[in-house]
């Protein structure tokens, strides 16, 4: 019985093209990565336990709060009676809207209310409070 | 004097390095992005000009006074043990809504935590009442 003889091929895994693998994954991260847009107002956010975490960045508005009763949308500052506008045209460009709403948690709930109402009149219902995680005890 | 003689250069760039730059590009990148995804309590608002008319032994009015205390439905509730008196409540009657109203001087963060009671008691008709 003859035994074949082994090939003389060599098992060595070619790396020249592995610059190329890596480069293409940093720039993968680099166009999925959703970078912050606005940077708001400097709130505190209130602790809950039950959270949940928001679909997705692209469909998500924020809404500031301070504690001081300023509201700030996309960096500009807002009058309670006229967030409607702006959350009317947001919610008509994109049905899937949510909204996150960025509160202070020593502000008053007749801020909060406000913008509640002006929500419900640009119909923009899907409402977010964001919270901080709590650890439950 | 003696003139020293040039070394013999090779002017080919090593290739081997590239992929640990690359790599440690990559882990520069990964390490300093910070994923900070928003987290929250959700709630869908009720659409303008909805208003139901809801049978009053089907809601349980949870109030919050201006200095943070908790009323539920007439009694005082100490926040820790809301979610419980919830529960039995909804135990008692699966169609109750709960309608939390707050005072208008009330703080954010008292309306949170009841809210997140709430969700807690897994209570999930939750009505959110306009504050006169």
């Amino acid at each position: 019985m003859k035994f074949r003889r082994k090939s003389g091929v060599e098992s060595k895994i070619s790396t020249s093209s592995m610059p190329d693998i890596i480069f293409m994954l940093l720039i993968f991260f680099m166009v999925t990565t959703v970078l912050r847009e606005f940077s708001g107002l400097p709130v505190s956010l209130p602790k809950a336990e039950r959270i949940e975490k928001l679909e997705s960045k692209r469909h998500t508005s924020d809404i500031w709060v301070s504690k001081d009763g300023l509201i700030s949308i996309e960096d500009k500052l807002f009058n309670n009676d006229d967030v409607r506008h702006v959350m009317y045209e947001k919610r008509a460009a994109d049905p899937q809207l949510t909204v996150s709403l960025k509160a202070d948690q020593a502000a008053r709930m007749e801020i909060i209310s406000g913008v509640h109402n002006e929500l419900r009149k640009a119909d923009a219902l899907k409402l977010n409070y964001s919270t901080k995680v709590k650890v439950p005890n | 004097m003696a003139i020293r003689e040039r070394k013999a250069r090779t002017g080919a760039i090593p290739e081997g390095g590239m992929a640990d730059i690359a790599f440690l590009l990559l882990v520069f990148f990964l390490v300093t992005t910070t994923i900070d995804m928003d987290k929250g309590l959700g709630i869908i608002l009720p659409a303008e000009g909805q208003e139901l008319e809801i049978n009053k032994k089907n809601i349980l009015n949870c109030l919050i006074s201006s200095s943070g205390a908790v009323l539920l439905g007439g009694e005082p509730v100490e926040l820790k043990n809301l979610s419980r008196k919830v529960q039995d409540e909804l135990r008692a009657n699966d169609k109750l809504i709960i309608s939390v109203k707050a005072h208008e001087k009330a703080q954010y963060d008292v309306y949170i935590e009841v809210l997140d009671q709430l969700k807690l008691a897994k209570a999930t008709r939750i009505s959110i009442a306009e504050s006169e």
